[in-house]
């Protein structure tokens, strides 16, 4: 797929600038957002500053040349599934046939576990992706070393598990039960019981700020600090019961959806939600985004998915009128979106792009080109898909349903290269205990999530607009001063309007009885005068005295008030 | 139809032996390493609280320290671990830096040690070593320190008396007057005494070379340039410093400033450099070639600096002052980067940095001589590589977040004893007050002179400077 791609580009442009341009785009996932110092640099006056920057500048291109270098020593090459002929369609092929066209060792990951008794069954993995953790919804909860195939810890729990997650590693793990929300370790012994999360659905576990974040039917988002035991922060969300969350891996936002259709992104540092969206018209049933926290896929039950670019908030691709709604979706490492309907599962490729070609669609489109097909189907006839999941640095799709966990072979879905320093999935004891350590002492406060996580380290732009200079001071100092001398800061005297009605008695009445400032001292002369002025008012009408009468004494005397 | 699917063999990465190490592959895709700025910084200002932690500058005194106040302390040139110390009583002492015992004690002079010098080993007495001390009893005397082993000497007497044994006095020299201050010419035999006159010696006569005063008050420091070897400055007690040329036999050049110069010290790295350490609180750099302004004030001390030091490498400096306390400034900054103090010590009247940079030791009023880290965290142990990387990153990563409030908070942070915060405070109301009266002097004078903070302390150059950057920059403030 690869080579096809840049062939194609080499055709477009021209030849001269071919080499500088592939240049460009091998590095450009290397590149970071461009803080503001870049253009500063050519602004200041200061040398030393301009050389400071520009070394900076330097140091920062080599160490994106270089980190783009390193993509030639990357170790293992991703998957891919390709047609030879434009008769064949990737997604006809079975898994059977994908099992028997695969080394052995691939095809002995495809497990099928068949589990009838207490389905269905929810999955998930440990973020190195070695264990696997079931939990059915009748109280089986099983971790296993699923590559090994060494069960860690089996419980019969006899409640009901709505949901499971790995905590910082595979030692402890969380399960949303009927009423409360526990941890247990490795071996399956129960170490807490939360009892702050109650009827909890969803799980999500944070594994940078170590928080685990618990929604579900009482419509509250609260997020756990499981390294200090403490709650950290308790969100309502004043929609309902939470039908579905998921966390942006990116930013560790949270995404919630909610049965009205909308789904709100919450940090725990908010009492709001950061962003409100209208995504469907019936309740979210599932929402997936990607691991480089830029694409949310969306499925509700008004048999819509949309796909979303979340840094604008913009629709990329809508899909209505699907034949039954959508009930899970999931994003896998290389942008495979993974669909579920009911028993029907379809995944596509590519479809994170803006492009017209890229948006997913059904079938074979009548052999139309530039049409993004599906990647692969798979039919589970009689059943229904409870929950999916991508494991982590493999091609492999587990989905679980109401007869057990299936895994599927997706060729091309998982990260082929993984970064030891960060997640190793073949670290050993030691290493799994000293990294854990590490973490802890790393460990990001909660309150430092927010939408954009680079905001940390970056100037304020906003501080040097807020601050005033010497001269605007003297400028808001003057006006004030003015504004006090003109009483514009206090109601207007207002003779023609009923006596309750006055902006100054209703300002009196709301200033605290016994305190007399200046400002207070400047009403009451005002409130008089509007007394005043009223009574005169009302002579006029009724005839006592005429329009131009002037009180001479009044006049006289009235200097000295 | 072509299928791939991601192959990874588990024998590629997982260690054969348990001795082996595991293969950690990298890949440094950023999607890979969400949060890496955030993560960075946490781990910056970790590092930044664990500098904090490990600070603990103070390492021990050299063996029961002096009976009197430490005033004159000279580095060998050519070995990291000797120092000379010479005190009020007329003691001096040789000590070992790595042990910290003495090697030799005895006493040299009736009255104040005033200037005491190890001599380099110059080309005429090469693996020989010597030590020039002088006082205020007008005599200057040449010891040997050949040997480690002083233990066969056993009392003042014999140690004054052997002749050409290990660890003897050698030579005494005979002024007309009490010396203060000596140094010794990097690569011959000729050495410099201050006092009431500035005498020019060579350790193979007994009557001085030549006399270089310029003026008639007394001469409190010299100090030869290490790099340009026949180039020396001295301050004088009439608030001067004078720079000097052996090669011409003359002085050179003469300022003078407001306030006396305790110390000198020149720059080892840039040789046309040097640091003086004043009377008026602060130190200043000067280069030798204008001195017309500093190149850079140090503030910060509440007292007289009383003397001052480069390290090694020339971009620190430094001071001990009357105030009890050590600073350490960068050449490039203005204010002190760290400040050394104990219950016990008094006065500082040396201090001086050892020959690798690492340790600064500094001899003050009660007598002792004290060590001290010059990187208050830094532990000089045997690092293991992984160690020792981990060092270097938390270092860039302090460098990069620096600027940061919280980091920067904690960096800065440190426990300044009462008296010294209280003084402080009162010098800050007495500097602002002062320059409030300016200001408020150049409100109603239009024409009042702008004296920049470097030019200050100047009261005039015996050959004036021409100073084409700042009369063109005068004119054009005057067209205006």
């Amino acid at each position: 797929m690869a080579t096809k791609k840049s062939g194609k580009e080499k055709n477009a442009k021209p030849v001269a600038s071919g080499r500088k341009q592939r240049q460009k785009e091998r590095q450009e996932p290397f590149v970071r957002p461009v803080t503001s110092h870049k253009r500063g640099s050519h602004k200041t006056k200061d040398k030393k500053l301009k050389a400071t920057l520009k070394k900076l500048d330097n140091k920062y291109r080599d160490a994106v040349r270089s980190a783009a270098a390193t993509e030639y020593l990357l170790p293992e090459t991703s998957g891919y599934m390709e047609a030879e002929t434009e008769m064949e369609k990737t997604f006809r092929v079975k898994q059977e046939e994908i099992k028997s066209n695969v080394d052995v060792s691939t095809a002995n990951k495809a497990l099928d576990l068949s589990l009838k008794e207490f389905g269905p069954y929810y999955t998930n993995y440990s973020r190195s992706g070695t264990h696997l953790l079931i939990s059915g919804r009748k109280g089986h909860v099983a971790s296993m070393d699923w590559r090994k195939g060494e069960l860690r810890a089996e419980l019969h729990l006899n409640e009901s598990c709505y949901a499971a997650t790995y905590l910082q590693n595979e030692q402890y793990f969380a399960i949303a039960q009927k009423k409360y929300t526990f941890i247990y370790d490795h071996e399956g012994v129960e170490l807490h019981r939360m009892k702050q999360h109650i009827e909890a659905r969803h799980l999500e576990f944070l594994p940078y700020h170590y928080l685990l974040a618990t929604a579900g039917e009482t419509g509250w988002l609260k997020y756990h600090d499981v390294s200090t035991g403490v709650l950290v922060s308790e969100l309502r969300t004043k929609l309902g019961p939470t039908v579905s969350m998921k966390q942006n891996p990116w930013n560790a936002v949270m995404h919630l959806g909610h049965s009205n259709g909308t789904v709100t992104l919450w940090s725990p540092s908010m009492p709001q939600p950061l962003v409100k969206l209208l995504s469907g018209r019936g309740p979210i049933n599932d929402l997936a985004v990607d691991r480089s926290g830029r694409y949310m896929v969306t499925v509700d039950t008004g048999k819509t998915m949309k796909i979303w670019d979340i840094r604008n908030f913009k629709e990329l691709h809508v899909l209505e009128n699907l034949p039954t709604p959508g009930m899970n979706v999931t994003i896998s490492d290389t942008g495979v979106i993974g669909m579920g309907r009911g028993p029907q599962l379809i995944l596509w490729k590519d479809a994170l792009k803006t492009s017209r070609e890229a948006k997913p669609c059904f079938g074979s489109m009548g052999g139309q080109k530039d049409r993004n097909t599906p990647y692969m189907t798979q039919l589970f006839g009689g059943n229904r898909i409870n929950n999916m999941k991508f494991v982590p640095f493999e091609d492999i799709l587990s989905v679980g349903h109401e007869t057990g966990i299936t895994h599927l072979i997706i060729p091309g879905a998982g990260e082929a290269n993984y970064d030891a320093m960060e997640i190793n999935p073949y670290e050993t004891a030691k290493q799994r205990q000293e990294q854990e350590v590490r973490t802890l002492l790393n460990k990001l406060p909660a309150d430092s999530i927010t939408l954009d996580p680079n905001t940390l380290g970056t100037v304020s732009q906003q501080s040097s607009s807020i601050r005033l200079s010497a001269k605007q001071l003297h400028q808001v100092t003057l006006e004030k001063e003015e504004a006090i001398k003109k009483n514009a800061d206090i109601p207007s005297v207002k003779p023609n309007v009923k006596g309750k009605n006055s902006g100054l008695r209703t300002y009196l009445r709301k200033r605290t009885q016994n305190v007399i400032d200046e400002r207070k001292l400047r009403v009451q002369k005002q409130l008089a005068k509007e007394k005043e002025q009223r009574r005169r008012n009302n002579m006029i009408k009724s005839g006592e005295i005429s329009a131009d009468h002037k009180d001479i004494v009044d006049e006289a005397l009235s200097r000295f008030s | 139809m072509k299928i791939k699917t991601i192959k990874r063999s588990s024998d590629d990465y997982v260690p054969v032996k348990s001795t082996q190490e595991s293969q950690l592959p990298r890949n440094l895709n950023p999607e890979l390493h969400p949060f890496e700025r955030a993560r960075e910084y946490t781990k910056a200002l970790n590092a930044t609280k664990l500098e904090r932690m490990f600070a603990k500058p103070f390492i021990g005194q050299l063996g029961y320290g002096h009976r009197d106040g430490v005033y004159v302390i000279a580095k060998n040139y050519n070995n990291l671990n000797k120092l000379a110390t010479g005190s009020g009583d007329g003691v001096i002492k040789y000590w070992n830096m790595s042990t910290r015992e003495e090697y030799v004690s005895f006493k040299g002079h009736y009255g104040m040690v005033a200037g005491l010098c190890v001599t380099p080993q110059i080309q005429t007495l090469k693996n020989q070593n010597f030590m020039l001390s002088c006082g205020d009893d007008k005599t200057i005397k040449l010891w040997s320190i050949n040997n480690d082993d002083f233990s066969n000497i056993k009392s003042d007497e014999e140690l004054i008396t052997s002749i050409n044994g290990s660890g003897a006095l050698i030579k005494t020299f005979y002024g007309d007057h009490a010396f203060q201050g000596i140094d010794h010419h990097r690569s011959n035999s000729t050495f410099v005494t201050g006092g009431a006159q500035i005498q020019l010696w060579d350790s193979q006569r007994s009557k001085p070379l030549s006399n270089l005063s310029w003026g008639a008050d007394n001469i409190t420091s010299v100090k030869f340039n290490q790099n340009e070897l026949d180039i020396f400055a001295s301050s004088g007690s009439d608030n001067s410093i004078v720079l000097y040329d052996i090669r011409t036999n003359s002085p050179t050049q003469k300022i003078v400033q407001t306030m006396r110069t305790n110390a000198i010290c020149w720059n080892p790295m840039e040789a046309f450099n040097f640091v003086i350490a004043n009377e008026d609180h602060n130190a200043y750099y000067y280069d030798m070639r204008n001195m017309s302004r500093a190149l850079n004030v140090f503030k910060d001390h509440v007292s007289a600096v009383m003397d001052v030091d480069f390290s090694p490498t020339g971009d620190e400096i430094v001071t001990g002052s009357y105030d009890k306390t050590i600073r350490i400034y960068k050449t490039n900054q203005g204010h002190s980067r760290e400040i050394y103090h104990t219950k016990r010590m008094q006065h500082v009247f040396q201090v001086k940095y050892s020959m690798d940079s690492k340790y600064i030791v500094s001899g003050s009023d009660d007598g002792n001589v004290r060590l001290w880290r010059s990187q208050a965290w830094e532990r000089s142990n045997v690092k293991t590589t992984k160690e020792r990387t981990k060092l270097e990153y938390d270092a860039k990563l302090k460098e990069r977040y620096k600027f940061m409030p919280e980091i920067r908070r904690i960096s800065r942070h440190r426990h300044v004893p009462k008296v010294i915060k209280k003084a402080q405070e009162i010098k800050n109301i007495e500097l602002s007050s002062i320059k409030r009266r300016e200001m408020n002097e150049r409100r109603t004078r239009k024409n009042k002179e702008f004296v920049p903070e470097r030019k200050k302390q100047i009261v005039g150059t015996v050959f004036k400077y021409d100073d084409k950057k700042h009369t063109k920059s005068n004119n054009e403030n005057n067209d205006n």
